[in-house]
């Protein structure tokens, strides 16, 4: 009986006492697929911490899930991109001060044989359009996240309610409920449009035949906030260290750390802390 | 031959009843097991002989009458034990069998070993020690399930039918050690259904038909001259009900 | 385009090359894991050998209650974890969502009903037969409880291996509680849900390689185990 609970405990002590010790002092930032996926924050987080010796912990969601958690006081920073909750969420009080971060832009995906026939359009608008008039497969993130908030502003900016006209052509608009990458993959396997955010599209690696449709309108702009939760709420909240890291991202070092991150060459996120109205 | 010493009471049951849902399994009886004798009970099956050793080993309790017996169990001793008609086997090895049982009564554990030695020696079961239990052919089970009650050193030990389910070889090296227990001075309550076997072990008999006790003699008596026509039928070798 | 071939060429150079963000996955995955399994097997065991050995009024209901939660949804314990750990809620005064010891609460609340049942089923057929024998020799509950969890250890010991398939395979639960944060609260299965998304196949298919090498074992290791009993125990 001894041996036996001696080899268990040993083996508990080997697992447990090796790997992540974790750092005393860290902290939690509810944020976006897209910052995450597109590898935006392994390239951030090594400097910062280096910097301040603050470890920090991304619990990755769509950005409505991720104000959520920051709502619930299960994160201490909430970094996200879509502006108006951002901004509802600080008129509640769950949030200080949102300061504006960086942008990048919304670029729509199709395959390359491009069945809607909208490859290099201009103007977004039209080729939703398009997509709706031929009952083309579209994919939808339907997370609540940042792209699909920006997604369905498009649709009504074009007067077009997908749920709607959903019926009566074939099912050609598919929520899928996940995050930015898996929607690229189910755009991939339906040879279907998707609106992608562009750093998670230059930083996806199962492109397969899928490329970039249509690019560049003013409409697909796409602008990043920062928030500290606000401590009076939730007093547990590492508001010293999360201030350190929101400074951090808005200062010339972290917005130049930003605009150093690229993939082949490309930027993938431009700083623009400073830039008024952002 | 009639033992006329007086000698002490290993057992006393008196106006003992057992039923279960209504169904009566056992009518009021009473009888005494004499220290240092063999009583064997004896009876057709579904006499009610196995409930019988249960409710006398205090595995059953009855619904009325009662069972007097040692239950002074001083430690290291147990001063009743039994062996079933199949024998319980743990799942450990031949020697682990009888140590268990010894931890179970307390035998200070420096001690352990060397009794449970001393029982696989008494009755030559040494050599398979290390051998699990339950791979044992039948007859070393059973002989393995009366060192291991003889380990705990009773005054009395029950068997129900302990040699039922055994082919004759095994039956006679059981019947040897019931002898030597015997010898030793072990009171012995013991089922059986096997007439020959009750004739060739029992200074006792305690005759029981459908849950009834018919009659209780000195096995001489019994044998030679049975007080009712179920004994006699049963003697004879013709079906009682 | 990659070709079929290369995911796999990469996921195994991964393994091969002890690559330190895949080694560390897999460790905090075998220890979350196997900490969760010790856990449910600490309170599992001796509930299910006192389920197994006990009498009382809805005997039968529990019973029938516990078979019933080892398919308990993952995602809806993870849901409830959630709830109960985030910091609004009932337990959130100790900070636990979102680490490894939210992850291990979370497991091992799936590994329980599983330990339970299947040691209650388990001691009862060995209590069937050892039953008069351990109260002829006087043994009390306690100390018979103790008799049939080590002769059943064999049997045991597969339970808490299926436990722990059960736990290593899970992805809903841990991924709502852990929040999957890379280093702290990312494991294999997490790990290779997200690589999937990013459409990284080469880390996905080395961990997927990695996970279903340890159901291989897993399961080896419960073969081994009900033979290895039959010849000591019989």
């Amino acid at each position: 009986m001894l041996n036996w609970c001696g080899v268990l405990i040993a083996l508990i002590g080997l697992l447990t006492g090796a790997p992540v010790q974790a750092q005393e002092r860290f902290i939690t930032v509810a944020s976006t697929t897209s910052t995450q996926d597109s590898g935006l924050f392994d390239h951030l987080l090594p400097l910062f911490t280096q910097k301040t010796g603050i470890q920090v912990r991304v619990v990755a969601q769509g950005t409505g899930q991720a104000l959520d958690t920051a709502r619930r006081g299960d994160a201490d920073v909430v970094f996200v991109h879509a502006k108006a909750q951002e901004q509802k969420f600080v008129e509640e009080g769950f949030g200080l001060k949102r300061y504006a971060v960086m942008y990048n832009d919304f670029v729509l995906i199709g395959p390359a044989n491009d069945p809607a026939g909208i490859n290099g359009m201009k103007d977004i608008a039209s080729a939703l359009q398009t997509i709706a008039h031929q009952g083309t497969p579209f994919v939808s993130r339907g997370d609540r996240s940042g792209t699909h908030a920006a997604e369905l502003a498009l649709w009504k900016a074009v007067g077009i309610d997908p749920a709607k006209v959903q019926g009566n052509t074939q099912n050609w608009y598919r929520e899928i409920g996940q995050g930015m990458g898996a929607a690229l993959n189910t755009a991939m396997a339906m040879e279907a449009y998707v609106l992608s955010d562009r750093a998670t599209w230059l930083s996806f690696k199962n492109k397969g035949t899928l490329q970039i449709s249509v690019e560049g309108d003013a409409r697909l702009f796409n602008q990043y906030g920062v928030m500290l939760v606000n401590p009076a709420k939730h007093p547990h909240i590492k508001a010293k260290d999360g201030q350190i890291f929101v400074d951090w991202l808005v200062s010339d070092e972290g917005q130049s750390a930003i605009s150093q991150y690229k993939i082949g060459g490309k930027q993938l996120f431009f700083a623009n802390s400073g830039q008024h109205g952002a | 031959m009639p033992d006329n010493q007086v000698r002490a009471v290993a057992l006393s049951v008196s106006d003992m009843s057992f039923s279960i849902g209504g169904v009566q399994l056992i009518y009021p009886m009473s009888f005494q097991v004499t220290s240092g004798r063999r009583l064997v009970v004896l009876g057709p099956n579904g006499a009610g002989k196995s409930l019988l050793l249960r409710l006398c080993h205090g595995l059953l309790q009855p619904n009325a009458g009662q069972v007097h017996r040692n239950d002074l169990h001083p430690a290291g001793r147990r001063a009743h034990a039994m062996v079933f008609q199949t024998p319980v086997m743990l799942r450990r090895s031949v020697l682990d069998n009888v140590t268990h049982a010894l931890a179970a009564i307390a035998v200070p554990p420096a001690q352990l070993h060397g009794r449970a030695v001393e029982a696989l020696n008494r009755f030559g079961l040494m050599g398979l020690a290390e051998r699990p239990a339950r791979l044992l052919s039948g007859g070393e089970q059973q002989r393995l399930a009366i060192a291991r009650a003889w380990a705990l050193r009773p005054d009395l030990l029950f068997l129900d039918e302990p040699t039922a389910a055994l082919d004759p070889s095994a039956t006679r090296l059981i019947e040897a050690m019931l002898t030597d227990l015997h010898a030793e001075g072990v009171t012995l309550m013991m089922s059986t259904h096997d007439l020959g076997q009750a004739r060739r072990l029992a200074d006792d008999v305690l005759f029981l038909a459908s849950g009834s006790l018919v009659e209780a003699s000195e096995a001489q008596q019994f044998f030679n001259d049975p007080q009712t026509a179920q004994a006699r039928a049963f003697i004879a070798g013709d079906l009682v009900w | 385009m990659m070709d079929d071939a290369s995911p796999l060429m990469a996921a195994l150079t991964l393994i091969m090359h002890f690559d330190p963000v895949f080694v560390n996955i897999v460790q905090l995955s075998l220890r979350v894991t196997l900490t969760a399994v010790c856990l449910a097997a600490l309170i599992g065991l001796p509930l299910g050998a006192l389920l197994a050995v006990s009498r009382f009024r809805g005997r039968l209901a529990v019973i029938v209650a516990i078979n019933a939660l080892m398919g308990l949804p993952p995602v809806v314990v993870g849901l409830t974890f959630f709830l109960l750990l985030s910091r609004s809620g009932p337990l959130g005064g100790f900070g636990l969502l979102f680490t490894p010891s939210a992850m291990i609460i979370a497991q091992a609340s799936l590994v329980l009903p599983i330990v339970i049942a299947l040691t209650r089923q388990t001691i009862e057929d060995l209590w069937a037969s050892y039953r008069e024998y351990l109260q002829s020799i006087g043994m009390g509950p306690k100390q018979a409880i103790l008799t049939l969890l080590w002769d059943a250890r064999f049997s045991l010991a597969t339970a808490l291996l299926a436990g722990f398939g059960r736990a290593t395979a899970e992805v809903g639960a841990v991924l709502i509680v852990g929040g999957n944060i890379a280093g702290v609260t990312r494991m294999m299965t997490t790990a290779i849900a997200l690589e999937t998304s990013k459409g990284d196949l080469a880390l996905a298919l080395g961990l997927g390689i990695i996970l279903v090498g340890i159901t291989l074992v897993v399961n080896a290791l419960a073969f081994g185990m009900s033979r290895i009993g039959v010849r000591h125990a019989g």
